[in-house]
């Protein structure tokens, strides 16, 4: 197996480049009607009196919902990682500011916007919880999964007690908007007591189940649809309350509804990376090899639900140290609740622990990659297992050798280029392995064009164009053979398009139907007098360009194409199914990588400018190395972003989101991303991690990149900014 | 938004009269600041009156002036050779100034009149005396990074969010208007006004104005000025200060400057007694800094903009150093 797939282009490129991908808001419906989300003012109190008379007289006006008349739903979430207790006008209290608390119905999307405005709430405030700093947190059960929020392994406070360098730092970020180009959006109808939900979702079966609570109906009777995905990166793998208020509403109207969230309401009720105040001890020993390493995180969730960002998660593995506690505390705000934003933990967490790792290196005189190869892990200290493939060395040196790691002067502020400073910095980057079962289905037609269906999603990631390829190499036709479908329900089971699994978990499933359906074809030859395979063997076949060959003797074959056209039905269809195995009680499973930056600061002005960035990464088998060097580009913009941009701005008296758009809301133009700015891709054979051998790529290319970059500033400048986004107050 | 008429015309005394008839009524331009208010509700016209058939497009050089009509777009008099030639600072200025799409909609009377993104003036939730009279300023004790740290008042510390108007300040442009009481020119440092406690009152026009052009005097002075920003990001941002500056030199000693400030004040901020402190001094590090000492003579900061004060005495002395050299 090649273990770089070939760099194809996306299979839904030319639809989307031509817009006739249809998005869920572009779902045309018969009667559509249009709904707009009515949200709160003030972060917390009840709701006085509604003054729904002039937004019901407004013309083109079908329905004005309040908790006063909305239809009964649960609000509770029953179970499963990704679901949320939801504010779906059950109550008259208010829990956060933009909360949802009236939708309107009209026959256009301008009618309803209007008539929106027009919906008057009179509110009895109360005190709200606003304060991550000073709130009263409380350590959750879990930090993510079944890791417990307290970790601790060895001893940390006698061996920090005993270190002979000690870094005892506390780093913050902010909270950030997920901010997809995509808009949330759903379209839902109602047929009886059937409910198809066309959604922007990355998980249309997490969604049909939180619908089938909310309207007690069986998940049978909810049919999600999602074909395309114009981006997600956590916001989708949630159904949120738009979702279930769309849905209401068309029951409501007893027409089908149309609600999009405006730009603004992406800053409300569809969750956000919340803020953490992070504090990183680390013991050393003078050559630098670590001792100790405490990793307490604060981060908040809402008073209505629990999300904690486990930013220690990758403290407890990414070094070979003996001693080390982590601690996640949650702290109740009248706010939204969080949730996953592109690798969640993982993002916040390595800003805080790979800068205290820069600040090491500076005490104790190194080099700060060799005091990362001083503390490599060889194995995983938390889980004590051995991984199942990583190539972090690879990576640091791949990356090093390119970015040219060796120009740089290690005294910090010195190095200049004119007028401005120059400064490089380094960070380790890791993410794990993650899988779920998952299943899909394979029809083989007389045409001998393979048909594909699997209930995934492609959030724009390029699952499309890599399942075709995993369906196409087993099968053995080309990729333009095979057609794929996915985001229905009504396809084979998959799991939510985050954590990275998407590939390990569909893509096995894909290959196993694929594999089936090729070895039932085969069988169909073998045991055909027609054919001219007839009576030979399974094992001395090969297939290639659809055609089933003895592989000794290449000039004996038959195609899928005639051997399905012999068959009966014309088609033959296998299901596959795939799941985990044990392989997580032998390895410990992890992406590696390496992220270097270069900066130019303006000594005067504080502006910071990345100049160069460079990551290497270690992800086991690519799939299409193409789509895969833009998830990591992705990711590291995304950091960039982290860096040096991005902040959502809440009034500390009035808990209210002020940077609500994209004009105050900052992510990175093209100005700022360096043309310098490359993803490696450094092979790696995993036999051990999952059959088809591939780790996740959507995440890791975030991770440590803004430590990278604050690194980079620092050695720059000689400051340490130890607060996200790094503004150029911070510098001078 | 709510629900509004619209009416276009290619007469400039029917577009003044009609606006000047209705209280309600305003002009519509490249309506980038206009319509986004409309969407937030933050203006709510009865009737838009669509000024775009007026022939106000064009860039004209004369022989003392150029003449920027004020439906002329951004990118295009950004482009034009006579601006870069004559007023460098203002192609500058516009070329820093929002995005290609934005500078091909937007006009240079829209621009002038745009109004400030102190984001509790967009957003009706929250306090604004500038939207609501009398109803609080949620600004001054708030998120106060990109506000005034000059020419506030107790009523209102926004910004006036204008790039071009800071450069035009340093090229002393003129407003050419027509009104229903006839036509008037304003110099540009005349034309903007401060808060005070009237923070809804923004420049001296009266309703129905119009702006028809902006006069750029053809000098030795304005062919040296400059424009620079300081911004969260490379591109697409609003400045977190600018300064527009241009200085005649003769004899070793400074001869004129003109200094305009933006990003930190109500309105485009000429640092007048700064110009003066310049005039006639042989120009120095020393003699830069002095004017921007003088220049946030009576700055305060609110907490979150207090960076802007030190920020924007180092860009003044970047800059009349650049234009110096
Ligand atoms: C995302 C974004 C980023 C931006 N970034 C910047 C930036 O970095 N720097 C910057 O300087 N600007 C920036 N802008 C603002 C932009 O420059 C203004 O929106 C634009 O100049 C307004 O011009 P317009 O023709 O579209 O005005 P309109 O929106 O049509 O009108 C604005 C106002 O001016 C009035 N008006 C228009 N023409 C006349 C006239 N001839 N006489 C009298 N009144 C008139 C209108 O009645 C209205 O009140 C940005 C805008 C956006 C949306």
């Amino acid at each position: 197996m090649n273990l770089v797939g070939a760099p194809i282009d996306r299979v839904d490129g030319r639809r989307k480049i031509t817009g006739t991908a249809r998005y869920a808001a572009e779902t045309p419906l018969p009667g559509l009607t249009y709904a707009v989300m009515v949200e709160s003012t003030i972060p917390a109190g009840t709701i006085a009196a509604v003054d729904a008379a002039a937004a019901t007289r407004a013309s083109g006006v079908i329905a004005v919902l309040t908790y006063e008349n909305a239809p009964k739903v649960e609000q509770h979430k029953v179970a499963g990682m990704t679901d949320r207790n939801l504010p779906l006008l059950q109550d008259r209290i208010v829990r956060y500011d933009r909360q949802p608390v009236a939708v309107v119905v009209a026959d256009t999307f301008e009618r309803a916007t209007d008539a929106a405005s027009l919906v008057r709430i009179r509110y009895d405030t109360s005190v709200p919880a606003l304060s991550l700093a000073h709130g009263s947190g409380y350590h959750p059960e879990h930090s993510h999964g079944d890791e417990p929020s307290v970790y601790e392994r060895g001893n940390v406070d006698a061996a920090f007690a005993g270190a002979d360098v000690k870094i005892d730092r506390t780093y913050t970020t902010p909270v950030e908007h997920h901010n997809p180009m995509e808009p949330h959006a759903t379209v839902a109808t109602w047929d009886g007591d059937v409910l198809t939900v066309y959604d922007a979702t990355q998980g249309v079966f997490g969604t049909r189940s939180r619908l089938a609570v909310a309207f007690g109906i069986p998940p049978a009777n909810v049919r999600v649809v999602c074909p395309f995905v114009g981006g997600g990166f956590g916001s989708k793998g949630s159904a949120w309350a738009h979702t279930v208020l769309a849905a209401m509403a068309a029951r409501a109207v007893k027409r089908p509804v149309k609600l999009v969230l405006a730009r603004p309401q992406m800053f409300g009720s569809v969750g956000y990376r919340p803020a953490t105040i992070q504090r990183v001890t680390l013991g050393a020993k003078r050559d630098g090899t670590l001792v100790s390493t405490l990793h307490e995180v604060r981060s908040q969730t809402s008073i209505f639900d629990e999300f904690v960002e486990p930013s220690a998660e990758l403290t407890k593995m990414l070094y070979a140290v003996p001693n080390v506690r982590t601690i996640n505390t949650v702290v109740p705000l009248n706010a939204a609740t969080p949730t996953f934003m592109r690798a969640p933990g993982e993002s916040s967490g390595s800003f805080a622990l790979e800068s205290a790792m820069d600040e090491l290196a500076y005490a104790v005189g190194l080099d700060p990659l060799e005091v990362r190869l001083r503390n490599h892990a060889d194995s995983d200290p938390s889980k004590q297992l051995p991984f199942s493939s990583k190539s972090l060395r690879e990576c640091y040196s791949v990356g090093a050798e390119r970015f040219g790691w060796s120009r740089r002067v290690p005294r910090a502020r010195s190095m200049r280029d004119g007028g401005l400073l120059v400064g490089m910095g380094v960070a380790s980057a890791t993410y794990p392995t993650n899988r779920s079962a998952a299943s899909a289905l394979v029809r083989l037609s007389s045409d001998g064009t393979a048909h594909v269906f699997a209930g995934t999603q492609d959030l724009g990631t390029g699952a499309y164009t890599v399942f075709s390829q995993v369906a196409a190499e087993e099968l053995g036709i080309p990729v333009s053979s095979v057609r794929f479908e996915l985001g229905d329900t009504n396809f084979p089971m998959g799991p939510v398009s985050g954590g990275s699994q998407t590939t390990a978990s569909v893509g096995n499933a894909v290959s196993v139907a694929a594999r089936s359906a090729r070895d039932r074809a085969i069988g169909l030859a073998l045991g055909d007098p027609q054919s001219s395979l007839h009576g030979h063997d399974a094992d001395a076949i090969d297939v290639r360009d659809g055609r089933i060959f003895l592989r000794d003797r290449p000039d004996v074959g038959d195609t899928y194409a005639a051997i399905l056209g012999r068959h009966p039905q014309g088609e033959i269809e296998e299901r596959g199914d795939a799941r985990p195995g044990d392989e997580k009680t032998a390895f410990s499973m992890h992406a590696f990588g390496a992220q270097f930056a270069e900066v130019r600061v303006d000594p005067e002005l504080g502006t910071v400018r990345v100049v160069k960035m460079v990551g290497a990464f270690a992800s086991g088998r690519i799939l299409n190395a193409k789509t895969a060097r833009s998830q990591y580009l992705g990711g590291m913009v995304w950091g960039l972003s982290m860096a040096l941009h991005e902040i959502t701005r809440t009034d500390a008296r009035s808990g209210r989101i002020m940077n609500a758009n994209l004009a105050d809301y900052l992510v990175p133009v093209n100005k700022d991303v360096p043309s310098d700015f490359e993803a490696y891709i450094v092979p790696e054979d995993d036999p051990n991690v999952n059959p088809l051998g591939v780790k996740g790529i959507g995440e890791i290319g975030i991770v440590g990149a803004a430590a990278a970059i604050a690194n980079a500033v620092y050695h720059a400048t000689g400051t340490r900014v130890r607060d996200l986004p790094i503004q150029p107050e911070k510098l001078v | 938004m709510r629900p509004f008429a619209y009416t276009r015309t290619a007469s400039s005394s029917a577009a003044v009269a009609t606006v000047t008839a209705d209280r309600d009524a305003k002009f519509l331009a490249g309506g980038t600041n206009l319509i986004d208010l409309m969407k937030d509700t933050v203006e709510a016209p009865a009737l838009l009156v669509d000024i775009n058939a007026l022939p106000f497009g064009d860039i004209v050089e004369h022989r003392t002036f150029v003449r920027i009509g004020a439906l002329a777009r951004m990118s295009d008099t950004a482009d034009h050779p006579a601006v870069v030639r004559i007023a460098p600072a203002v192609a500058e200025a516009l070329l820093a100034s929002a995005s290609p799409q934005l500078r091909n909609a937007a006009t240079i009377g829209g621009n002038l009149m745009q109004r400030t993104r102190c984001a509790y003036f967009r957003d009706v939730a929250t306090a604004c005396n500038k939207r609501e009279p009398g109803r609080g300023c949620a600004a001054i004790d708030g998120i106060n990074r990109q506000h005034a740290v000059l020419g506030g008042s107790r009523d209102c510390i926004c910004v006036h969010p204008s790039d071009m108007a800071v450069a035009l300040l340093a090229v002393d442009a003129i407003v050419r208007t027509r009104g229903p009481r006839g036509e008037r020119s304003i110099p540009i440092a005349a034309f903007h006004t401060l808060p005070g406690d009237t923070p809804q009152i923004e420049t001296v026009l009266e309703h129905g104005e119009l702006i028809v052009a902006v006069d750029i005097p053809i000098s030795r002075l304005a062919s040296t000025s400059t424009y620079v920003k300081v911004r969260d990001r490379a591109s697409y941002e609003f400045a977190l200060v600018s300064v527009g500056a241009a200085l005649s030199v003769r004899d070793g000693k400074i001869a004129d400057a003109r200094l305009g400030l933006g990003g930190i004040a109500p309105k485009p901020w000429r640092a007048l007694a700064s110009e003066r402190a310049l005039i006639g001094v042989a120009p120095s590090a020393a003699a830069f800094e002095r004017a921007a000492e003088i220049a946030v003579g009576g700055a305060r900061g609110y907490g979150h903009n207090d960076f802007k004060i030190p920020l924007v005495k180092r860009l003044i002395v970047k800059s009349l150093a650049s234009v110096a050299a």
